[in-house]
């Protein structure tokens, strides 16, 4: 890039950012994004504060998202292993960090900039597993797939140590749907999934802190403890179901008006929503949502290698996942687990994660360049 | 480990592979959105309005705002119940930052006690953090300026406006007024929980209670919009209180105090009805008490002294009261017995001193040992015959002389608008077969027929059945509402009387005859208590009555002096007045007082000169009183001087 003519250059930039990034899904992020920020302002309590800093964080996070969609499958393909390692080392400093401080830990602070390394883990170890696995004649063997599953049980038991279920199931879904795309036999699928279902209640009984069986014990039965524990789900569920088809309208939701709903900008923002554009609103964001997943996995099958399309797949269900705990979560038919909406709640983080991964998803189809050169 | 062999047939087979793969993903992805939003239109759509409940119960507050009680007058418009205005220094807990810094610098401020900064952190624990609680009662004047003047210093405190009933007589007509008292468990049961919500205090007996209805008024309330906090955001609706309604009883005061004065030496009682209507003019029991102690709960102290009080001052003699009538009821015996037949005007009977059952050798001995000697129906009311009743009530037979009774209102309550009234007693066959497992005596019939025996009435039975006489038969339920007000700037409402089916005594001079005894009694020259007669600006009936509280052996004689207070007779006196058209009926009783003709009689004249004379002649007579008074002071000054003069005499 040998440009003597300053303004050639940066507008050969523009149309190379522009010919690599996939319309159809930007604007569908826009559109979504917009939804958020409207329903963040009413979660918000109006605090302009408040919407300053998601201001930044969407600034942040769209940057981060036209770099990472510049990054080739091969560049990434090769990080892979490197970016995953030092991920690793750092879950093991903050665990360590922790362990020497009190309670939950799961900020590693660089000055003063707070950093949450288990988020990273959420692209790094995808990235691993398919990197590992693409390398493989697919459907991969048993042999393969435990290996696979190896490196991604390894990082989710550290994350889960921190302690933070929410991620650790992210970065789980993540890891494992990579093994998913990658043709696991559907009987060993099935045998996977029964063998989770007799562990759940084991790993209910001694794998998990006091709050979190109490966060399943009241999802099991949320009425039993309106004051206590059960607080969130029953506040939630009457801020939607408060919403009926309708809504009452911007700005309007008691619920998060009047401060009864708890983590209304955060984890609980499904419920500001339903409550103010109701069932109608509900649809549209889950046509949005949807999209963008359909999108995500249309990219993916775009993809020039199995490392690319494995990557764009697992992105794609992991972003469902989020989707998924969230809205079950707050219209009480999934346990309690601290996953926000996605791209929607409160959060720099998180939205950076995402966006960082919706470039990576748009990057999969370009090959390395290849004389690419004026 | 396998090298990935990277042909183009390995390529497309792993494409195909990953894009099946995304389809059954796309699949998944559809159908568990499809399930969540399922649950969205079951919340938003089947359970909207169970919802919408929760959420408005959420954060809309009912605020009950309490209406103001109505209060009670006499019928002149003089105050008997008034709702006093006091200031209380108050706060809540939430508004507060540092309690104890704060009541240290107001015990600083104004003079609080010790004991009031205890009762208020008592209260605090107990009630919500929302809730003001009261610190300090009864501010004057110069305390609620002095906290204004420094309110800055003490945010979350307020002074603020609370209403205490108070009775401003005190004692008067205590029994009858009733008092309210803090809302208690038993209570709350009753009650309806919504109109109650602010209201903290409830007529608790006497007019207070049974007129509870309309002195309550009608609650209401300010709907408010409260946070997760409980802060009140805004006032979204309200709807103002309906004050409780005025009530003007039918009592004269003048001559409720009279009475009670009179009475004051007594136990006793006494009830003055308007014939004409029924309205209760006066209804005393002596001893009374101050209801003004019930209304913010009594002591125990004062509640033990009233309670364990062996005058039973509590107690509302005038209803609740079942005394043996005595002779006040020979006239209605004698218009029973005219009625019936077993008299007639001039009928007699020979009063020898007492009556024997044919074939039984026990003696009913008259009050008059030597006898009436021959009597006829007059006389034997005047005199008060004894044997004239005796005979009479014997041939009647009880249940035709219970049932004759009955219609004057004997045995029954009266129907006065008052909690607690006892029907006291007119006795039968069956009522003796099923109270004591025993059969009637004939005996037990002629007891009856002087109003001893089982027969017991209450003084408001009495009164009533004297005014049902004096009206000639006609029955007017007595009460005591008189009028109501719904509001100050509204006129009084008079309340109508209520007519009782009138008593059927079928000849018109029967009455007469009967009322001809009773005027004979106090204006007669032979009447048992003419002396209360001498002197009257108007005419009255009265019939004396000495009930006896025990029983004298036959042979022995009844000696006041030699028995204890205690077992005195009862004096007792029935009156009605003027004659020719009747203004007030009454009835009387001084239990253990003596002789009706002696001490009961006296005090009904005094009564009935209070309501019946004009202001003109009650300050004559006072004059007269009062020359009467120093008349005999100068005279017992005088002999005094002269047995002095005596004695010196006699020494010299």
């Amino acid at each position: 890039m040998d440009n003597n003519n300053n303004d050639s250059s940066f507008s050969k930039l523009i149309f190379r950012i522009i010919s690599s990034i996939d319309l159809v899904l930007i604007v569908t992020l826009i559109l979504l994004l917009s939804l958020g920020s409207i329903t963040l302002f009413s979660a918000s309590g109006e605090n302009m504060k408040m919407m300053n800093t998601h201001t930044i964080h969407l600034i942040l996070a769209t940057s981060v998202m036209l770099i990472a969609s510049q990054v080739s499958s091969e560049t990434l393909n090769r990080w892979s292993i490197w970016i995953y390692t030092i991920g690793l080392i750092v879950l093991i400093l903050v665990l360590i960090q922790g362990t020497m401080g009190k309670g939950a830990q799961r900020w590693l602070e660089l000055g003063s900039l707070r950093f949450q390394p288990s988020e990273v883990m959420k692209l790094a170890v995808p990235m691993m597993v398919a990197s590992y696995l693409s390398n493989k004649n697919l459907p991969p063997s048993f042999k393969e797939i435990f290996i696979a599953s190896i490196l991604v049980v390894i990082p989710m038991l550290l994350i889960a140590q921190q302690p933070d279920l929410g991620t650790a199931l992210l970065v789980a879904t993540a890891g494992f749907s990579i093994i998913y795309f990658a043709g696991i036999p559907w009987k060993w699928l099935f045998a996977a999934l029964t063998a989770v279902a007799v562990a759940v209640p084991l790993v209910f009984k001694y794998g998990m802190h006091e709050y979190q069986q109490q966060r399943v014990l009241t999802f099991l039965n949320p009425e039993l403890d309106r004051l206590g524990s059960g607080y969130h789900i029953f506040q939630s569920t009457i801020a939607i179901g408060s919403g009926g088809i309708h809504g009452k309208g911007w700005l309007n939701g008691d619920q998060s008006r009047l401060d009864f709903l708890p983590e209304r900008h955060t984890d609980f923002i499904f419920a500001v929503f339903g409550e103010e554009f109701g069932l109608l609103g509900n649809m549209i964001l889950f046509s949005l949502y949807i999209f963008i997943i359909w999108r995500g996995l249309y990219l993916a099958t775009k993809g020039h290698d199995s490392f690319a399309r494995l990557l764009g797949g697992s992105l794609s269900l992991t972003f469902f996942i989020y989707l998924f705990v969230n809205t079950g979560m707050v219209s009480g038919i999934l346990p309690v687990v601290g996953v926000p909406l996605p791209l929607i709640s409160y959060g720099g983080t998180s939205m950076i994660t995402l966006m960082a991964a919706f470039g990576l998803l748009m990057g999969l189809r370009r090959r390395k360049r290849k004389g690419y050169n004026s | 480990m396998a090298i990935k062999d990277n042909t183009e047939k390995t390529e497309r087979s792993e494409y195909r592979l990953f894009r099946a793969r995304a389809y059954v993903a796309a699949g998944l992805v559809f159908l568990a959105m499809l399930a969540v939003f399922f649950r969205l239109i079951n919340l938003q759509v089947q359970q909207y309005e169970h919802f919408t409940e929760l959420s408005r119960e959420n954060y809309l507050k009912r605020i009950p705002i309490p209406p103001v009680r109505g209060l009670i007058y006499d019928r002149n418009g003089v105050l008997l119940a008034d709702n006093h205005i006091e200031y209380v220094l108050e706060a809540k807990e939430d508004d507060v930052d540092d309690m104890p810094a704060m009541l240290r610098s107001l015990m600083q401020l104004l003079p609080i006690s010790l004991q009031e900064i205890k009762k208020f952190k008592q209260k605090m624990r107990v009630n919500s953090r929302f809730q003001p609680v009261v610190l300090r009662k009864n501010l004057t004047e110069q305390e609620i300026a002095t906290f204004s003047a420094n309110r800055f210093r003490f945010p979350g405190f307020k002074v603020s406006v609370r209403m205490e009933r108070t009775y401003p007589l005190g004692s008067v007509a205590g029994h009858l007024l009733g008092y309210v008292g803090r809302i208690d468990k038993r209570d709350l049961k009753k009650l309806d929980k919504k109109e109650y919500k602010g209201t903290t205090h409830i007529g608790k007996s006497g007019i207070e209670k049974q007129y509870e209805n309309r002195l309550h008024g009608k609650a209401g309330y300010e709907v408010i919009e409260v946070d997760a906090h409980g802060k009140p955001q805004r006032k979204v609706s309200e709807q103002a209180p309906i004050a409780g309604e005025d009530l003007f009883l039918s009592i004269d005061l003048d001559l409720q105090i009279k009475a009670e004065e009179l009475l004051k030496d007594y136990n006793g009682a006494a009830v003055a009805i308007d014939p004409r209507n029924g309205d209760v003019l006066a209804m005393a029991s002596m001893p009374s008490f101050d209801p003004n102690l019930f209304v913010n709960g009594i002591s125990y102290a004062n509640y033990n002294a009233l309670r364990d009080n062996p005058d039973r001052p509590l107690y509302n003699r005038a209803i609740q009261g079942a005394y043996p009538p005595g002779s006040t009821i020979k006239p209605m015996a004698a218009l029973s017995g005219l009625n019936a037949g077993v008299v007639s005007p001039t009928s007699t009977v020979n009063g020898k001193g007492f009556f024997q059952i044919p074939g039984n050798k026990h003696r009913f001995r008259c009050w008059k040992k030597s006898g009436h000697g021959h009597i006829s129906l007059n006389r034997a009311i005047y005199q008060s015959c004894d044997v004239y009743f005796y005979d009479l009530a014997f041939r009647m037979g009880i249940n035709r002389y219970a049932k004759a009774m009955n219609k004057f209102g004997f045995g029954k309550k009266t129907g006065i608008d008052l909690p607690h009234e006892r029907s006291a007693l007119m006795p039968t066959k069956e009522w003796k077969r099923k109270r004591y497992d025993k059969f009637w005596y004939p005996g037990d019939t002629v007891n009856t027929g002087i109003g001893q025996g089982f027969f017991t009435a209450t003084p408001m039975q009495l009164a009533f059945a004297t005014a049902t006489l004096a009206n000639r038969g006609r029955k007017i339920k007595p009460h005591l509402l008189w009028a109501t007000r719904a509001s100050r700037n509204l006129p009084e409402k008079l309340v109508s009387t209520v007519k009782l089916p009138s008593i059927g005594v079928t000849k018109l001079r029967y009455w007469d005859d009967v009322i001809r005894g009773m005027v004979n009694v106090v204006h007669g020259a032979g009447g048992t208590a003419r002396r209360s007669g001498a002197g009257a600006k108007y005419r009255f009936a009265g019939k004396t009555g000495t009930a006896q509280v025990f029983g004298i052996a036959q042979n022995k004689k009844y000696n006041a002096s030699k028995l204890k207070k205690k077992l005195h007779d009862h004096a007792l006196f029935v009156a009605f007045a003027p004659v020719e058209s009747p203004k007030i009926a009454l009835a009387l009783i001084a239990e253990n007082g003596g002789g009706g003709s002696k001490v009961a009689a006296p005090i009904a004249r005094q009564l009935l000169d209070t309501y019946l004379l004009s202001k003109e002649d009650k300050d004559l007579l006072k004059k007269k009183q009062a020359a009467v008074a120093e008349k005999a002071e100068n005279k017992a000054i005088k002999t005094k001087k002269r047995r002095k003069a005596k004695n010196e005499n006699g020494r010299r």
